[in-house]
């Protein structure tokens, strides 16, 4: 099993909903947030480009934070989701640096904290928040060794790409262009 | 142009616009821990050249700051730690791929033979000093009777802490400007060169001053060495390693590298080292303090560049 997540920059408008459904579903604390959309804009005037792009954890299968955590806190869930044990974590932020991606942050208790691709929900049945809630549906979840789930579906039909795969993380977040 | 935004808000504090998560503590760690290897290293070294009435300072004197500086820089880690009541899960496992593991198993190691080192020796410093209770007399004799095994741990397991003060910053590829394994070396040799310049502010006799000013001469050539192959290598890598050392090269942290570490802290104090060896009259203090004050320099630069270089994407 491989969880991995597709989305596609050309339906995102960048309404920040996943990111609200993500604070919401996870209690995320007042401040911080486990997803955010970045909006990049490129070329010169008048001929200007821009893509909008809702960024999490690319749940790595060769994930820098899981290699450099010293207690094993970090570590590989079902399907390759990377999870955070909470009371083996000792709040070093090794992995915090060690991601090219940015996606970590210390929790206010003390903890390192991030997404989760809503494993709880997953095991459930339904998708992570993001997925669920996004008004355009831009977003794909599935499992990557299932040839008929939604993600491999979509990732078989369209162009996409990773970010910075040259970092050598196999990053599981796919956007499509 | 290329611009980005981030429309959302990524509002992790400490995360955005800029990395800043490693602050003065480890930094202050890394200083500690590298002048208490460079201080043990050269203990063991002359102990097992069997120098250590000729370099008495260095055998016997410097290493009692050893656990000092140990103690000092884990209460400095142990301030960085944000869930610091689980610290000891540290100990509940063995990661080799983690380079923080490995630090925490090599200060297990370390600290506990710098103190016996130290009680070892205690008698050079107190020469009244009495155990008093016969359990510790029989304690110290024993390691008496395992100085020299002793000694060859302290040798390795100070390499070991000296060399992974760099590799905690090399391993990590996500920030470019550490992500080089002359770190690994070049914090080693700026740990060798500030026990050695400790072991020279200590020593009262001559010879062994000269022994260490030479040392610490050769110490300070090879960091020179390897920070020129760090930016040759950086120089002809990938962009994103470009623009990392660029901030070295006419970027924010310019003037601090080469004024505080390589010109205060490596230049100025070899060449008082080397004027003294010709016969000078230079009050030792100054090279030593500049030669520690590179040290110091030399990691909270690295750290805070570190932090501020990233890829693209």
């Amino acid at each position: 099993m491989r969880y991995a997540m597709a989305i596609d920059t050309k339906k995102c408008v960048g309404c920040s909903d996943c990111v609200v459904a993500c604070q919401t579903e996870n209690d995320v604390p007042i401040g911080y947030c486990r997803d955010w959309v970045v909006e990049i804009t490129n070329g010169t005037y008048p001929q200007l480009e821009t893509e909008l792009r809702s960024e999490r954890c690319n749940h790595c299968e060769n994930s820098p934070c899981v290699r450099c955590c010293p207690t094993g806190a970090s570590h590989y869930s079902e399907g390759g989701i990377v999870m955070v044990t909470k009371n083996e974590c000792i709040g070093c932020s090794a992995c915090i640096t060690s991601c090219p991606y940015d996606a970590r942050f210390v929790h206010p208790e003390g903890y390192v904290d991030k997404c989760t691709f809503c494993l709880h929900r997953v095991k459930k049945g339904m998708k992570p928040a993001c997925v669920a809630v996004c008004p355009t549906k831009c977003m794909y979840f599935g499992d990557l060794d299932d040839p008929r789930s939604e993600v491999s579906e979509v990732l078989k039909k369209r162009k996409y790409k990773t970010l910075i795969p040259e970092a050598g993380t196999k990053p599981q977040l796919y956007f499509l262009i | 142009m290329r611009e980005e935004i981030i429309v959302s808000g990524r509002n992790n504090p400490l995360i955005d616009p800029q990395l800043h998560v490693w602050h003065w503590e480890i930094p202050t760690y890394l200083f500690l821990g590298g002048l208490a290897a460079g201080l043990l290293f050269f203990a063991a070294l002359y102990y097992l050249r069997g120098k250590e009435n000729e370099y008495r300072t260095a055998v016997k004197i410097a290493p009692m700051l050893a656990p000092i500086a140990l103690a000092l820089g884990l209460i400095a880690l142990f301030l960085d730690l944000h869930h610091k009541l689980y610290f000891w899960r540290l100990y509940t496992t063995i990661r080799l791929e983690s380079p923080m593991s490995w630090g925490a198993w090599t200060l297990m190691i370390v600290t506990p033979v710098s103190i016996i080192w130290s009680a070892l020796h205690i008698k050079e410093l107190f020469p009244n000093w009495d155990w008093k209770f016969d359990f510790a007399k029989e304690l110290i004799g024993f390691f008496q009777k395992k100085k020299k095994v002793l000694a060859w741990i302290m040798l390795i397991s100070s390499a070991i802490l000296g060399v992974y003060t760099g590799i905690l910053f090399s391993a990590f590829n996500a920030r470019p400007l550490w992500n080089t394994s002359i770190m690994g070396p070049l914090f080693l040799a700026s740990g060798l060169s500030a026990g050695s310049a400790v072991v020279i502010w200590m020593s009262k006799n001559h010879a062994e001053r000269k022994r260490f000013a030479q040392l610490d001469l050769m110490i300070i050539g090879i960091e020179l060495f390897l920070i020129i192959h760090m930016f040759m290598g950086f120089l002809a890598s990938t962009q994103v390693q470009i623009d990392a050392v660029n901030l070295f090269l006419g970027g924010p942290y310019t003037a601090q590298f080469w004024g505080f570490v390589v010109i205060l802290g490596m230049i100025v104090p070899a060449i008082l080292e080397g004027l003294e060896l010709k016969g000078y009259k230079i009050p030792v203090a100054i090279p030593v303090v500049l030669v520690l004050f590179g040290s110091v320099m030399l990691r909270f630069i690295i750290s805070n560049a570190g932090q501020a270089s990233r890829w693209l994407y």
